[in-house]
């Protein structure tokens, strides 16, 4: 019983934040917005670097994993520092592709994905019709029922509330596999993506809260620090608990996804349900205590804003994730 | 990072389990806040004790076994999910006796400990004034040294379960020209039948007379009843609240049980057509398996790195497990539909009138213990680093 990071993955976690504290991501995630990826690009290069992607890719294909607990621990740093582009697809598709039992697909396309060459982006349709960044990504898989298929093109963009998550329907293609195995190994899929996506959300909390923590001691009015207000303090007060008692669920959940746990999936629901909504109030939040400029586009803040309910509602609704923790 | 109990923690596991499942009242006994309730709880105490399940994380001299902050949290898990009694002794275990493990002497501890394990002595709070609750510092009761001890005047108030207790710790002003309100505290313990004392009993809010206010009128205490330093009562008293409200008031074991028992209400009774309480039902399932999480990574952490938790930490606590206690409860009530009003003595109260007194209970959490607005303020203040506002 040891429930709490050890060294090694706090270790990977500072290192992480330091390399994309280094990569300046408001400015990568600004061009990822107008659709250029190329900074996006060199950023995925050097976190491939670090292994981020390898965690997710098995060792027979070059990677490292799958490794659900040092993966929550890395989407949790992506979520701190708004990484932009298809990082929970790809961790996604990589499970997917690993577990559908065809070696041959596997081996064309684990590799890529673990050394950062490939970005990949998946759509169940099961869960919505669009693909995130098809547009930037090498390739679109696509599970209809029991179909996986490799889309032919990216189809238009459709602006999402977050300009840095572009949405697509992704079209055509050839089919890879059919049949329950593609079944199984996409929910598998979702699962992961689940599990990566409350990480995120819940990083995505954490620079919310602390950005309006500094906020608020800095800011004064009526010639004081707004911070010593108590309403003020009592709604950071409020987001810390939501965000201090998602964390728990979050390592809890990839603790239990490592371990092949029957229940592992409602575990990654309850997780992903609770970051979702901690995030979202830590948007609304920092939005309030920002007061106006809070408001704008123009505040660096808004890059995290503005992907808190998104992530919130990707990868299983709020109502689905209830649903599946009470389901017997 | 693991979650996995060792196999002596899995023994010690099913050692709890199946010594409760041969114990455990078939009937539930009278509520603790009652006079016949508390005297049932008292007997409860003492069985508990004879197998020194008590007190499992006390040293053995004491009654108990020793036992890891781990070990404890599966004994309370076991406890509650078995259905097993409130423990009347709470007050004291909790609160008092982790007082005297740091700042008492050994005398006391060998004097005061093993009688409170057995439920022979029960102890009461008496810290809150007519003028002082959130304020404590402000309080007025006073200790005025006389030979060989001190003699205790002024009013206490909303004592638990004074009404039936044996005893009491409290703070009194000893210093009336101390500088500032935090200093010149003693803090003492004093008997409730003691000359002096009048203990007047309050009904709660649901009537149970358990809830008193004391007045004391020149009781004396003898020296050796001052726990810490003359003088000290405040530093003593505040090394320990992070008890009351962090985990040893409200294990996690408590609220994984009323989750369960949530979940197979939400089976037997839920509508799935109403998506809402459907919500509200899987968020304090969710809300219970996070704060059983929260506390089993807060003990690793006690277990594996030097360091307790830390004090500002067991705000965090507070809030959480006194609002998850209301969620669970009023959720359970709106499942019930019109038996949801039953109180717990009516005759076909559900499931023996546990959701009605749980209820009502967890309609408190949020104001004792120190209220959820100033356990806001110290999250704020000691673990976000805001300014301290006026108080
Ligand atoms: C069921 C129950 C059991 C109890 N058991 C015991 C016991 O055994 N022993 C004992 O000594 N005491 C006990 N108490 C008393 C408890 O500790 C006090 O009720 C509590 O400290 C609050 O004090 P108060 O009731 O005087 O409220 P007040 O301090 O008057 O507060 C009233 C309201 O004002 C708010 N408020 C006060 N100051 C501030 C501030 N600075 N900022 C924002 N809001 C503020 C409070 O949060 C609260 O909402 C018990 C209380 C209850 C309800």
């Amino acid at each position: 019983m040891r429930f709490f990071p050890d060294a090694e993955q706090r270790e990977f976690a500072r290192s992480l934040d330091a390399l994309l504290t280094a990569g300046g991501t408001p400015a990568v995630i600004r061009s990822w917005a107008t659709g250029d990826h190329a900074p996006g690009r060199a950023l995925w290069a050097r976190l491939a670097e670090a292994g981020v992607f390898a965690l997710a890719v098995p060792k027979e294909h070059d990677g490292f994993g799958p490794l659900p607990v040092e993966l929550a621990v890395a989407f949790e740093a992506l979520g701190r520092h708004a990484v932009p582009g298809p990082l929970v697809e790809t961790v996604a598709a990589a499970a997917l592709l690993d577990r559908l039992g065809d070696p041959d697909t596997a081996a064309a396309r684990l590799p890529a994905i673990a050394s950062g060459t490939s970005l990949v982006s998946l759509c169940l349709t099961s869960l919505g019709p669009y693909a995130l960044d098809a547009d930037a990504a090498d390739a679109v898989f696509v599970v209809d029922g029991d179909t996986l298929r490799l889309a032919a093109g990216a189809g238009p963009v459709q602006p999402s509330a977050d300009p840095a998550r572009r949405l697509s329907r992704p079209s055509g293609g050839a089919v890879v596999a059919r049949g329950p195995g593609v079944t199984a190994a996409a929910e598998y899929a979702a699962d992961v993506a689940a599990l990566a996506t409350a990480a995120q959300a819940l990083g995505v909390g954490r620079t919310l809260l602390a950005r309006t923590v500094a906020y608020v001691t800095q800011r004064t009015q009526f010639g004081v620090a707004i911070g010593s207000f108590q309403a003020v303090k009592h709604r950071l007060a409020d987001t810390l608990l939501a965000l201090e008692f998602t964390e728990p669920l979050v390592h809890g959940a990839a603790l239990a996804l490592a371990a092949g746990d029957e229940g592992a999936g409602r575990e990654i629901a309850a997780a992903k349900v609770t970051a979702g909504e901690a995030a979202y109030g830590a948007a609304r939040t920092a939005l309030q205590l920002h007061g106006a400029v809070g408001y704008t586009d123009e505040l660096d803040l808004s890059l995290w804003i503005r992907k808190a309910r998104p992530l919130r509602d990707a990868w299983g609704t709020p109502a689905a994730c209830r649903t599946r923790v009470l389901a017997g | 990072m693991d979650l996995d109990f060792d196999a002596a923690d899995e023994e010690f596991r099913t050692e709890v389990r199946d010594w409760l499942s041969a114990q455990v009242p078939a009937v539930p006994l009278p509520s603790l806040e009652t006079a016949a309730g508390f005297a049932a709880h008292r007997e409860w105490e003492a069985t508990l004790a004879a197998d020194r399940w008590s007190v499992v994380s006390w040293p053995e001299e004491f009654g108990g076994r020793g036992g890891s902050l781990l070990r404890w949290l599966v004994f309370e898990e076991e406890y509650y999910a078995a259905g097993a009694p409130g423990r009347v002794s709470q007050n004291g275990i909790n609160l008092l006796a982790p007082t005297l493990f740091e700042n008492g002497t050994a005398e006391q501890r060998a004097r005061i400990l093993p009688p409170m394990a057995r439920g022979e002595v029960i102890w009461a709070q008496a810290w809150s004034e007519p003028e002082s609750g959130s304020d404590l510092a402000s309080l007025r009761s006073t200790a005025v040294r006389t030979k060989g001890g001190w003699l205790l005047s002024g009013q206490k108030t909303w004592s638990s379960r004074a009404a039936f207790a044996d005893r009491a710790f409290g703070l009194f002003r000893s210093d009336p020209a101390a500088d500032r309100p935090h200093r010149g505290l003693t803090y003492l313990m004093f008997p409730l039948d003691a000359e002096g004392v009048t203990v007047r009993p309050i009904g709660r809010l649901d009537g149970k007379p358990a809830f008193a206010e004391l007045f004391l009128d020149e009781v004396f205490v003898p020296d050796e009843d001052v726990i810490g330093e003359p003088g000290q009562g405040w530093r003593v008293a505040m090394s320990t609240t992070g008890n009351e409200r962090g985990l040893t008031l409200r294990s996690p074991g408590r609220f994984t049980a009323a989750a369960d028992r949530l979940t197979a209400l939400w089976r037997e009774h839920g509508d799935p057509a109403d998506t809402a309480l459907r919500d509200r039902v899987a968020d304090a399932v969710i809300g219970a398996r996070a704060y059983r999480l929260f506390s089993y990574r807060g003990a690793s952490h006690v277990l594996h790195e030097e360091g307790g938790p830390a004090g500002a930490a067991s705000s965090l606590n507070k809030v959480y497990w006194s609002e998850l206690d209301i969620a669970l409860h009023e959720t359970a009530l709106d499942l019930l539909g019109p038996y949801g009003e039953l109180a717990d003595h009516a005759a076909e109260s559900p499931a023996g009138g546990a959701w009605a007194e749980g209820y009502t209970f967890s309609l408190a959490g949020p104001v004792y213990a120190g209220t959820n607005e100033i356990q806001r303020d110290i999250i704020a203040e000691r673990l976000l680093g805001l300014p301290k506002g006026r108080r």
